[in-house]
């Protein structure tokens, strides 16, 4: 178990290039994923202040661990029970700016939930994402379930799940680690560690400094990564992926990450953390961090990167413009979904 | 007599309390520096330090499981649920342990312990964030459940609570807690299981509680200017229920309309009606009739939520429905 820790510290130290066997045209992709996270989630917090949405949560700071997991798996194949901060798990996965502004503004062509459900529960069919619930971790059982299905179905399939640390205080998450080591699935854990559960610090979560030490405990791997470096994270979900696939169980992977905006829309950060630690991280921020490795590796140009910024600027702006004038749900149909009216099952 | 928020006068009491018991004590998620996530506590930890102000991981069958226990040990723990919703991570130690082991050991282990929670939706939360369950917690042998409209009730009753030999679920609502009223300054109490009648009239009675109980209220303008003289019961707490205030004035009005924020099917206005007619039938003058949420998750989108829960005009058209020559065919829906 500790080898596992061990090879993922490797991953990132030794080899020379960190993006070696990620091909440079997936590297941009991920680039871009992050930006285009980042650009939507401003937007989407500018609304909220405007008063034109209620609410706003985001995952600002986050985004290479939520790009570089999901960017690990095979989409459309894997599972995927995201938490809600996981702008960067939707963009990723497939969703597009217009998608998610439709949700925000609760309208009925967004498409996970037709505007029945609050904006960060990310739920969407066709890219084999299933919606979070707003108590936290409870998404970590559903994942195990998932896997469990594919295990008794013999399917190839891999679940990842996503929570922040201070949710694996709950007992769901331990309910859920254990049966996914008792019964050796593929299931992928995966703590976003941003140092803070709304004004909590992580100490008041927890007596342990790793949450990747608790997986020993359950009987399987558990990784510690640098959130804010995207190839480390890539390279060890995907390794943990890879282990699942091939049927050798579960795995966790911490990513020691921060959230360099509010908890919420409705969180003053101020009354619990200094704007000198915010601005440390600012410094460390994962998108520019990561422009910076490839203009120096020569994957990027610095041509590109304006052109593809403009891209997304122009695609959020639409995002917005489209959404804002989409149609509500249409009160008639207010009580549809509440049951499912087609049988299903034996004939 | 002094102003004060809803917010405050929870806040008041608890302080209070604290000063004057040193066995009383708080957990919670955020209640310490950041004083709550809807600022009840804000300033405790200052005043009475991290012992008695404990931020707890987020784990609320622990919270309550932990604050069961130390009653047990006859401390008086007072914990707050983020909202509702997430005590039902926690119900089990509530309707299993708390509510139940003061029979189960015979009268020996009694645990005082007040779990305070925030019920309510219409802040465009979506479906697990915004749910009244109080109901169910009323519906359980051994628990308290008080609910207070106003900042005097929350107060009195708060005292109340920590004066209890029982477990008590204190509800507070979201959209309540800058609500302002007045607070006499010296020492008063409101009991358990005592429904106020807040306002006098002869042709119905609107019973609620929360925001309900002060949606009763504008109803009742909104009918007075229809010549309507309704009389408004606000419950208080639901268990124990008061229902001989309601009967008597039932008893005046012969009419009842019952006001609740939560699913109409099987709702505590369903009991209390039934209570009602069991024992004002030969009063009634109409059947006794409920004003709902309607039987479905929250809607997040605006115009979808603004159907969930009820209205001045839903209590209007109800209350008109009992009278002579009514049409009941008043439906939002
Ligand atoms: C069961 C439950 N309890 C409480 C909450 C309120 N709540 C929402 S987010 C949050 C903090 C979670 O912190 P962490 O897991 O570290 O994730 P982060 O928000 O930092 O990404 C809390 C307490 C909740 N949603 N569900
Ligand atoms: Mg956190």
């Amino acid at each position: 178990m500790a080898t596992a820790r061990e090879s993922a510290r490797r991953s990132t130290k030794q080899g020379a290039e960190p993006h070696v066997g990620i091909p440079n045209d997936q590297l941009l992709k991920m680039y871009r994923d992050m930006v285009l996270t980042r650009r939507v989630t401003d937007r989407m917090i500018a609304l909220q202040r405007q008063g034109r949405v209620a609410f706003f949560i985001s995952g600002q700071g986050q985004e290479a661990t939520q790009v570089g997991v999901t960017h690990a798996i095979k989409r459309g194949t894997d599972w995927v029970f995201p938490y809600y901060r996981d702008q960067g798990v939707c963009i990723a996965l497939g969703m597009t700016a217009r998608e998610l502004m439709l949700d925000l503004f609760g309208k009925a062509e967004g498409p996970c939930s037709h505007g029945r459900q609050m904006p960060s529960h990310f739920g969407h069919a066709a890219l084999r994402m299933v919606s979070g619930s707003s108590p936290v971790a409870t998404q970590t059982l559903h994942a195990v379930g998932c896997a469990l299905a594919a295990k008794l179905r013999g399917l190839p399939e891999v679940c990842i799940t996503s929570l922040g640390e201070g949710s694996t205080g709950q007992g769901d998450f331990h309910e859920a680690m254990n049966f996914a080591g008792v019964h050796k699935l593929p299931v992928i854990f995966i703590v976003e560690n941003n140092g803070y559960a709304i004004s909590q610090p992580q100490s008041k979560e927890m007596a342990v400094k790793d949450v990747a030490d608790r997986a020993a405990g359950y009987g399987f791997r558990g990784s510690v990564v640098d959130g804010n470096d995207i190839m480390a994270v890539y390279q060890t979900t995907r390794w943990a992926v890879e282990e699942a696939r091939r049927g050798h169980g579960p795995s966790l992977v911490e990513c020691k990450t921060y959230r360099i905006v509010p908890h919420s829309s409705s969180d003053d950060d101020r009354r619990y953390r200094t704007r000198k630690e915010v601005e440390e991280w600012v410094k460390r921020d994962p998108i520019d961090r990561f422009q910076k490795y490839l203009l120096g590796a020569g994957i990027l140009s610095e041509e590109t990167d304006e052109q593809m910024r403009a891209g997304i600027e122009e695609e959020v702006t639409d995002a917005v413009r489209y959404a804002e004038q989409a149609a509500d749900p249409d009160p008639a149909e207010a009580l549809k979904h509440v049951y499912a009216h087609q049988p299903t099952g034996f004939p | 007599m002094p102003e004060m928020t809803y917010r405050d006068a929870i806040a008041e009491a608890l302080r209070e309390g604290m000063r004057a018991d040193p066995n009383v004590f708080l957990m919670g998620e955020d209640i310490g520096a950041y004083g709550g996530s809807y600022v009840v506590t804000k300033g405790f930890l200052d005043e009475f330090g991290e012992n008695r102000v404990r931020d707890t991981p987020i784990a609320e069958s622990g919270i309550v499981g932990a604050a069961v226990g130390a009653a047990m040990a006859g401390m008086r723990p007072v914990v707050e649920m983020m909202t509702i919703n997430f005590s039902l991570l926690a119900i089990d130690q509530i309707v299993n342990h708390a509510a139940k082991l003061l029979y189960m050991s015979g009268g020996q282990i009694p645990v005082p312990c007040v779990v305070r929670m925030v019920t309510g939706g219409g802040s465009q939360l979506g479906a697990q964030h915004s749910q009244n369950l109080e109901a169910w917690y009323a519906r359980v042998p051994g628990l308290l459940v008080a609910t207070p409209s106003t900042p005097y009730d929350a107060m009195g009753l708060m005292r109340e609570a920590l004066r209890e030999r029982n477990p008590v679920m204190f509800i507070e609502h979201s959209l309540l807690y800058r609500r302002k009223g007045e607070v006499p300054a010296g020492w008063f109490t409101v009991p358990m299981g005592k429904a106020a009648v807040t306002r006098e009239g002869k042709d119905v009675t609107i019973a609620g509680y929360l925001r309900t109980a002060m949606l009763a209220e504008e109803a009742a303008d909104r009918l007075e200017r229809e010549g309507i003289d309704a009389e408004v019961v606000d419950l208080r707490t639901l268990r124990p229920l008061d229902l001989d205030t309601i009967v008597a004035s039932v008893q005046k009005t012969n009419r009842l309309v019952v006001v609740e924020d939560a699913w109409r099917t099987g709702g505590f206005s369903s009991e209390i009606c039934q209570l009602v007619s069991e024992q004002a039938w030969d009063d009634l003058d109409a059947p006794p009739t409920r004003v709902n949420g309607a039987d479905v998750p929250a809607p997040y989108a605006r115009n979808l939520e603004a159907l969930a829960y009820p209205v001045v005009e839903d209590i209007v058209a109800a209350v008109r429905a009992t009278l002579p020559g009514a049409r009941a065919d008043y439906a939002r829906l």
